[in-house]
């Protein structure tokens, strides 16, 4: 009970694709949340040198 | 005659003016209606079951046609200024253009959807119902439209963006429609499902015209 | 609150929060993730009930989403507060990337257990209403040009959507109740197995946390990237 089942049986075809594209849509939004950011607070800091 | 009523006319009179008024929004829908046997096969036990639900969608996508030139014609060449200057309150003159398209276009489609649903294979005994439905359905339609043009003026992809935005709002009222429909076919009393539609008609024609003097004042800014 | 409508005063505040949201939702999956897949299986779905540890925090937090995008468009209108309509605008992506998740794996769990990939039964109708409010919102955000105007417009729309979504959830379980679907369908059943509470309701936090995390972020992105269009505008002025 307390140890990892990775064995999905007959579901697995239907439980691995559920969690990877839940996995990837979370990273798409999130790599891209944090690449907005950083970008701009970059250019942030860039104005504040001029 | 007050100002309201002047406005009222004028609406009415552009939506029916040059081009045929009523009947394009009819032709769409009769179009709509031919297009369904021709795509699904004219077997009357198939077609049938799905002739209120038929009809009551084509009305809905018929409302939303006229609806881009709701305001747009009247921002680009300047009235709507005038409009919002006026003596009425914004709000009234955004209620006023979605009373009018409900009786310019939403009345002959309420006239006009019973006649194609007959055509789909309706029991004709459901037919005056339909037309109930409709009226009020389309008060609906027609105020909820007048908030999506009003939210899409000036905005590219005028016509779909309309669409888009204001199909999802139509959900309730279809809904509530097309349960009215399907009760009576079954046998059973459309009464809560025709008091859950003018509920939601005139909770539209209370919200809409707020939420729409708000965008076009936008727009205008 | 009102407080925190002055952008200095969020930034300020946020910053020592932002990471801990981060470092709390990367936690909460970690630990959600583990307990999701040692969760006994079900007697009745086996092991597709682990689809359920990501399909309703999905579905949850999409509806979240949407209350923090209609609040916020609430507070940009009435009270014209630039930092609410950095706020709704930052909530709909995150929201309609969990409410097409919710769709996705909702699929995935129905097509074993109900042997169809797509039921219109009325939890899974609301969530693709859902989205479709999504949808109509960004498409208006992105149709007009004017970034003042698109944001107004879209603050309206927002406050529509908010006062519509229990009046659709209402319609849509009301047509539910109208079509007894033929068969047999109960979208999970109305209460969870105590073994798999810890499960989803770590998974549960997770995902509030990630949505957190990634709402309040883009938030500050967006006060940042108006702080430099300013300086931007600024420069070329005097220049």
């Amino acid at each position: 009970m307390t140890g990892l089942t990775l064995d999905m049986g007959q579901y697995a075809a239907f439980v691995w694709p559920a969690w990877g594209a839940s996995l990837l849509g979370l990273a798409f939004v999130v790599v891209r949340t944090l690449m907005a950011a950083r970008r701009w607070s970059r250019a942030l800091k860039d104005e504040a040198k001029r | 005659m007050s100002a309201a009523a002047l406005l009222f006319r004028r609406e009415l009179a552009l939506s029916w003016g040059g081009g045929g008024g009523p009947l394009v929004a009819v032709g769409f829908l009769a179009t709509l209606t031919t297009l369904i046997p021709l795509a699904a096969g004219a077997d009357p036990t198939r077609l049938a079951p799905l002739a209120a639900a038929v009809a009551w969608v084509a009305l809905a996508l018929a409302s939303l046609l006229s609806l881009e030139r709701l305001f747009e014609r009247d921002h680009e060449d300047g009235a709507l200024d005038l409009l919002a200057l006026g003596p009425l309150p914004l709000e009234a003159v955004c209620a006023l253009k979605a009373l009018a398209h409900w009786v310019g276009t939403g009345l002959p489609l309420a006239l006009a959807a019973p006649v194609a649903a007959l055509a789909l294979g309706l029991a004709p005994s459901l037919a005056p119902l339909a037309l109930v439905a409709g009226l009020l359905g389309g008060l609906g339609f027609s105020f909820i439209g007048a908030l999506g043009a009003a939210l899409a003026l000036g905005a590219r992809r005028g016509g779909l963006l309309i669409a888009a935005v204001v199909l999802p709002l139509f959900i309730p009222p279809v809904i509530f429609g097309g349960g009215a429909l399907a009760r009576a076919a079954d046998g059973q009393s459309p009464l809560q499902a025709l008091a859950l539609l003018a509920a939601y008609a005139l909770f539209a024609a209370a919200v809409s015209p707020l939420a729409a003097a708000a965008a076009v004042r936008n727009a205008q800014s | 609150m009102f407080g925190l409508a002055n952008p200095d005063r969020f930034m300020r505040v946020t910053r020592p929060l932002v990471p801990l949201a981060w470092g709390a939702a990367a936690i909460l999956l970690a630990v959600g993730v583990w307990l999701s897949f040692s969760a006994p299986e079900d007697y009745q779905q086996g092991s597709t009930v682990r689809i359920m540890f990501i399909h309703v925090p999905a579905a949850t937090l999409g509806l979240g989403a949407y209350l923090a995008l209609g609040v916020s468009s609430f507070f940009a209108l009435v009270f014209r507060h630039a930092l609410a309509d950095a706020a709704a605008r930052a909530a709909a992506l995150p929201g309609a990337m969990f409410t097409s998740l919710a769709l996705i794996t909702g699929a995935l769990w129905g097509q074993p257990m109900w042997g169809t990939w797509w039921v219109w039964d009325a939890r899974l109708t609301s969530v693709l209403v859902l989205f479709l409010f999504y949808l109509g919102y960004m498409a208006l955000r992105a149709s007009i040009d004017d970034e003042q105007k698109a944001a107004r417009a879209a603050a309206v729309l927002g406050l529509v959507g908010l006062v519509n979504l229990p009046i659709v959830k209402f319609s849509v379980d009301w047509w539910n109740t109208l079509h007894q679907p033929a068969s047999l369908i109960r979208s999970g059943g109305t209460s969870v197995d105590p073994a798999f509470l810890p499960a989803l309701l770590t998974m549960m936090a997770a995902y509030g946390a990630l949505f957190l995390a990634v709402w309040v972020t883009a938030i500050r992105t967006e006060v940042t990237r108006r702080r430099v269009l300013t300086l931007r505008q600024r420069r070329a002025a005097m220049a």
